[in-house]
């Protein structure tokens, strides 16, 4: 059932490259349907001028407006205010859960004066593990990865004693997580227990 | 939906994937070694439901259905919008389609919707790629509940359930 192409071979097929959100992730097209359109449309004039005028022009605006009815278009905006509230709220919880959220960097004896460095909790304020365990190895030049805690949450485990400059590190050069949500803790290895 | 684990598929089911993937969709052929280019590994990752999501590096590709044809990922064929047979839902059956319900076939045959006429039919369990009225970008893609000719007729019914849409799980993935 292929269709043969008529008169001569097709030209060479080539794979389009498209423009997405910055802020939703969808085809900017398709933003009026998210929660964050005001913000949506922010990026996109920012971001891509042109496009922004073909979309949010009211003549695109009327356009998208006359093909429903008055009834569908009610129920269109009172479902947009919806998901507006709904994405608002989740963003403050997100930032609440963010300010609550504490970083551990817990300093850890494995043998008699050999210590590692363990940096839990980094997840919650947007941070990757893998990418910051091989910034880390770098930076300090030393063996950096990512780890399972015994509670089988990922962790970062840095070869060395470095809690205080890796602490100096997160808050004046990474940035992004306040000083008070880190802790720094010593743990000292007892006596009989692993 | 979380990243799971990848592994690495065999270079043996890697050229059957390839040949199953031309041959659903023949529109894809001259893509082919575009999207899975002759030297790359395509790796499999698990999905709930055991679908099977198959990507190279961090591009989506395609995911399968544990009992069903192989589905391109919507970036995929945002790429090649050529590559599926398609349909068109009317403006208003968007903000459905994008929270997840299924789709009905009212929003395809409404005036603002389209679907092929009868010679070039789509039956039951193709996969359609589905524009909307006043957009150039593809939102939904997924088997086909009923043939064209069914909605039609019946103008009602579901038309596409359990698709892959603008916005959803698979498409927020993140495999940075
Ligand atoms: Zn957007």
């Amino acid at each position: 059932m292929a269709d043969v192409a008529e008169g001569g071979p097709p030209a060479e097929p080539q794979a389009r490259h498209i423009i997405y959100c910055g802020v939703c992730t969808l085809p900017p097209e398709y933003c009026e349907f998210g929660g964050t359109t005001k913000k949506c449309e922010e990026w996109l004039k920012e971001s891509h001028p042109d496009m922004h005028e073909r979309l949010y022009s009211e003549e695109a605006l009327n356009a998208n407006l006359s093909s429903l009815s008055v009834s569908a278009r009610e129920r269109a905006a009172k479902d947009a205010a919806k998901k507006e509230a709904k994405a608002a709220l989740a963003e403050t919880r997100d930032a609440e859960r963010k300010a609550a959220a504490k970083v551990q960097i817990k300093r850890v004896e494995r043998n008699k004066r050999k210590y590692v460095t363990v940096i839990s909790g980094l997840e919650a304020h947007g941070l990757d593990n893998k990418k910051l365990a091989k910034e880390l190895g770098k930076k300090f030049a030393t063996g950096s990865s990512v780890t399972k805690s015994p509670t089988g949450s990922e962790e970062i485990t840095v070869q060395g004693d470095v809690s205080d400059d890796l602490f100096e590190w997160l808050v004046e050069v990474h940035g992004k997580v306040p000083e008070e949500n880190i802790e720094l803790i010593e743990d000292k290895k007892k006596k009989g227990s692993s | 939906m979380q990243p799971g684990s990848r592994s690495k598929v065999k270079s043996s089911v890697q050229r059957t994937l390839r040949n199953k993937l031309i041959e659903t969709y023949p529109g894809l052929e001259p893509h082919i070694d575009e999207i899975i280019p002759k030297k790359a590994h395509l790796e499999a990752m698990k999905l709930p439901d055991r679908a099977t999501l198959y990507t190279i590096d961090t591009n989506t590709l395609f995911f399968q259905p544990f009992d069903g044809p192989p589905i391109p990922h919507l970036r995929l064929l945002h790429a090649f919008p050529d590559a599926l047979p398609k349909v068109r839902i009317d403006r208003g059956a968007i903000r459905f389609v994008l929270s997840g319900a299924a789709l009905m076939a009212p929003g395809l045959t409404s005036a603002g919707g389209w679907l092929p006429e009868e010679e070039k039919a789509l039956e039951k369990g193709q996969v359609v790629a589905i524009c909307a009225e006043g957009k150039e970008e593809i939102c939904l893609v997924g088997q086909l509940k009923m043939s064209t000719e069914e909605m039609k007729e019946k103008g009602k019914g579901v038309a596409i359930d359990e698709g892959h849409y603008l916005g959803d799980g698979l498409w927020k993935l993140n495999l940075d």
